[in-house]
Formats: structure tokens, sequence, C-alpha cells
């Protein structure tokens, strides 16, 4: 295979890095990693909003359900680069996330004996990194639940495997539980998110903060009860 | 007003110095004047230690009036105690009751060495402020004042970020051990004022490179450092550092201005912080947080690669 030619090194590589050195400095420092955290943060919750959107075709009934699935594959190229997309957004998020979490962990080698909150935490950010981590692993059950990657979709139709893998409650309840973690960690990511960015403004912070706790239930209650649902269609 | 007094108990953090490993000692202060301030009150077991032959537990403050910023220990896990907006030398024994058992501890951050007891080395918030916190001027007679005009809230802004007194409680409370409230305060007075614009982009930059490469940890916007600021310092500054240093970044030309000071904080003798206007040492590579970033965004170039390589092959995939 013949590679592209502008990613052979070229001799004046070095050079060029060096010039980039503003952008790796930028995002390599701790407000950078925060941004880019923001940044693929706020993309995820475009995407949940659209998922929830699209799934609610559900309630329309089996045609309905399939006819969306049928339509998203329809759009072949543009959903490549929309999922490559959000691949590498979500590779960002879990990797800058690690680092964060592995550097502030090494930023108070003794810890105190007495922990007591003076206010201000909420257990949204106290549990960012384990919610996240958490919802890595339901990403990855639920790709290879129901991904056309995974799953071999030609003989059966979305609606069919999916009320398959509702009937057993057990998928429910991890599936509803999955849902909590995802509303706790969109609780805290949410205002955080436009704090980070330098969103701060006394007129819009409590709308946005507001907002960020709306978009949880919403998300919380629109996914957490459409297993549920399906487990009683079933 | 007639006064109460309490019996106490102190479990108060002992160490000699900073290569001890230090441990918690019991004390027992007995007849507590609760009209006394904490600082007081630990002045009178340090005088019954003394009588006993002890070695008296050490702390740091000055000025006893909240206005200095060098008092502050944690206070049964909180910085400056349990009271709202306020120093450790004014909390009141009356908020205390009979009986207490309560546990002080020193700021506990790996930027901030215990140089004994209580006492850390405040010195890297120092060096933050030598990257940048200041504006230059020129020498000579002193401008008019009231030449360049400011509005009213803008200066009032200035005035609360300008309010930090630079205890380091924020660092002190902060679950990940971060200097950004600290850093923001001192960003924002400069960088609200006119005088402050000229260097603002090169301020943002340095004093954050330098924080960085301290060892505080990163800012994941928990709040807590507002709760416990003595000074009230809000986050909003924290947004304001934020904006500050992406335009920076991204629009300016400067660049990063590491102070010529940045030597380990390690490598300080144990001496209190008020009494070391020590030369400025020669500059050592401060590599680890650099190395840190060069791997993240190493990690960044390559993902994106994949990620390109994998998208072309994946359309290629799609349209055949
Ligand atoms: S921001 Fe507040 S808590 Fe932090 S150093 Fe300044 S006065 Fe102390
Ligand atoms: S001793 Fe000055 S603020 Fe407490």
């Amino acid at each position: 295979m013949v590679w592209p030619l502008p990613l052979i090194p070229q001799p004046n590589c070095m050079e060029r890095m060096r010039t980039m050195a503003w952008l790796t400095q930028t995002l390599g420092s701790s407000i950078g990693k925060k941004v880019l955290m923001a940044v693929s943060g706020l993309s995820f919750i475009g995407f949940l909003a659209g998922h929830l959107a699209g799934n609610l075709t559900i309630y329309g009934g089996a045609d309905a359900f399939n006819g969306y699935a049928e339509q998203l594959h329809a759009l072949g190229p543009f959903l490549a680069v929309a999922e490559f997309g959000l691949l590498g957004l979500f590779a960002i998020h879990v990797l800058v996330g690690l680092v964060l979490f592995w550097q502030n962990f090494q930023a108070r080698p003794v810890r105190y004996a007495v922990n007591k909150s003076p206010g201000g935490k909420t257990i949204g950010s106290a549990t960012m990194p384990y919610t996240g981590v958490l919802i890595l692993l339901f990403i990855i059950f639920h790709l290879s639940n129901f991904s056309r990657f995974f799953v071999d979709q030609s003989a059966t139709t979305i609606y069919q495997i999916v009320s398959n893998a509702f009937a057993n409650p057990v998928y429910v309840g991890l599936y509803v539980l999955a849902m909590l973690v995802v509303a706790l960690h969109v609780s805290h990511g949410f205002w955080s998110l436009f704090q980070t960015l330098g969103l701060n403004h006394s007129k819009y912070m409590p709308a946005i903060t507001v907002l960020g706790v709306v978009l949880s239930v919403v998300f919380a209650l629109g996914f957490g009860f459409l297993p549920v649902y399906i487990a009683f269609m079933a | 007003m007639g006064s109460d007094t309490i019996n106490i108990t102190l479990k108060v953090w002992r160490q000699k110095n900073a290569a001890d490993k230090g441990r918690f000692e019991t004390i027992a202060v007995n007849d507590v004047d609760s009209h006394m301030s904490f600082l007081e009150m630990l002045d009178t077991a340090n005088e019954k230690l003394i009588l006993a032959g002890k070695d008296p537990i050490a702390f740091d403050n000055d000025c006893r009036e909240g206005i200095c910023g060098t008092c502050g220990c944690v206070v049964d896990g909180i910085p400056h105690g349990p009271n709202k907006a306020m120093t450790l030398c004014q909390l009141h024994m009356r908020k205390f009751a009979d009986g207490d058992v309560i546990a002080v501890e020193p700021w506990r951050a790996r930027a901030f060495k215990v140089l004994k007891d209580l006492m850390v080395d405040r010195g890297p918030l120092d060096k933050i402020i030598q990257a940048g916190g200041y504006v230059s001027v020129n020498t000579g007679s002193a401008p008019d004042a009231n030449a360049i005009p400011i509005p009213m809230e803008v200066a009032e802004k200035a005035m609360d970020a300008a309010a930090c007194i630079g205890c380091g409680a924020c660092v002190a409370t902060c679950p990940n051990a971060s200097a950004m409230l600290f850093v923001s305060a001192k960003v924002s007075q400069l960088a609200l004022l006119p005088q402050g614009k000229p260097e603002a982009a090169q301020r943002a930059l340095s004093m954050v490179a330098t924080m960085d490469a301290l060892g505080f940890g990163n800012c994941t916007n928990h709040k807590a450092c507002e709760a416990v600021c003595p000074k009230e310092v809000s986050i909003v500054n924290i947004a304001r550092l934020n904006r500050e240093f992406i335009k920076a970044g991204v629009t300016s030309e400067a660049e990063v201005d590491l102070p010529l000071a940045l030597v380990p904080a390690a490598e300080k003798s144990a001496k209190p912080r008020a009494a070391s206007p020590e030369a400025p040492k020669p500059a050592k590579p401060v590599a680890q947080s650099t190395s840190g970033g060069m791997v993240l965004t190493g990690s960044i170039y390559i993902l994106t690669f994949l990620f390109v390589l994998g998208f072309i092959w994946q359309s290629l995939a799609s349209f055949l």
C-alpha cells in the first residue's frame, strides 16, 4: 500500500513540529486538558440528545424504529464520519480523563486524616472519574449488544434484537442503572464545561446550572424508561 | 459577658522537619477561655508544653486579624476551621463545645512541603507570582491618580479578586490540590484593569505553566475552594482565567516565561517562609509536567492519525 504523501516524514518535519509547540503547550496545560474534556463532553451531550430523539421512535412501534435505523444506515459515509468523529472524541475524553485522574491523585501524596466537605463539592463532581469508567464499560457492553459492528443485522431487524435483549430482566436492570450513572456524570459535566470554556456569567450561569440538572433528569428518564417499556411490550 | 471555659483534646500533627514522617499527637488542653481565638488556644497549649520541657507546636501566624494570609491549618477536615469567610486566627473557641476532640493538620499538597508540625512552605505560590503576577512600570514620578478612568463595577471586580491574601486554603481543600483559585485571583486583579492589559497574555500563559510545573493538581470545577476561601474569592475568576489563558494560547504571540527562581521546593531549607528573602537560584528544568503534556499531546496526535486512517478505510469500505 502506498502511503499518502503528506504522511511521509519530511526533512524539516521536526522544525514544523516545534512551531506547533504553542498548541501542545496550550492543550497539554492543566487548562488545556480541561478544555479538551469540555469540548468532547459537549459533543457527547449533543450526541445523547440526538440518540434519545431517535430512540423515541421505539414508542411508535417496531416499524417506526426499524425505519429510523434504516434511515441512519442510508446515510452511508456520513454515518461513518459521525461514528469515527465520536470515536475520536471518545478516545480524547477517556485518555485525558485518565491523565487528569492520575495527576490529581498524585498532587496530594499524604491524604488528610479527617475529611469533611466545606461545601461546593457534589456527588456528581466527586465521582466523575468513577462514573466515567462505568460509562466506558457500559458503552462497550452496549455496542456489543446492539451495534452493527458486533451483531449481525442482516437476518433480524434491530427492533427484534432490542426486544430479545430486554426480555432478560438483568439487561433491563443494567441499562437503567447505567442511565442513572450517565445522569450523575452529566449533572456535573454540563455546567462544568461552560465554566471551563470561560462562559461563567452572572446572567446565564443560573440558567446553565438548572439546564444541567434538567438534562440529566431527561437523559435518566428518557433512556431509562425505554428498556422497561420494551420489556413490558415483549 | 461571662466567659466560659471548656476542656478540649487536640489531635495535632507533629513532624520534626521536612524529612520526618510525622504522626498525630493527642494533647489535652484544659480551661480554655471560649473568647480565645484558635491561635491563642494553641499558644496556651504551647506554654504548657514548654513548661513541661517539650517542643511547642509550630504554626504560622502574623497579623492575627485576618489580613495577612500567614495563618492556616486544617481543623476537623476544613481549612481555617468551620466558619465561613474567616481565617484561622479569626476563629474563636466559642465555636467548640466542652469535651470536643479537634483534629489539626497542616495544608496537604505535593506542592506544599511540611516544614515542621503545622507549618508548610507556601513558596510555590510566590513563584507563581514571580512568573507574571505583576505589572511593569517605569520608575520616576508617580503617575497622576485617576488619569485612566475605570468604571466602578470593573474596579469592584478587581478589588474582589485582589482580596486574596495568598493563604493557600484553596489548595488545601481542593480534592485535586489545585491552585487555580489563587492563580485566577492574581490574574484577574490585573487582567481586569487597563494597567494589566499589556502583559495579560504573557501573564496568563506563564503563571499557568508555572503552576503546572510546581506540581499542583488540575482544576476540575469542584467549587470547594470558593467555599473555604476566607476572602470569598469567587470561581467566576477561574472562568476568567480560563478565558484569558485560551485567548492567550490561541490568539497571542506571547510565550511562556518560567521564573528564574523555579527551583524544586524540596531543595529549600526548613525555614519559615516569611524569613527567607533568598536570592533566586539558577533555573533548573522542571520536566515532570511538560513531559506529561508531551505524552498527552503525542498520544492525541497518534490517535488522530489512527482515526483519520480508520476513517479513510471506513469510507472506502462503505463506498465499495
Ligand atoms: S483564593 Fe482565597 S483561599 Fe486561595 S489563597 Fe487566596 S485568599 Fe486563600
Ligand atoms: S495571622 Fe494574618 S491572616 Fe491569620
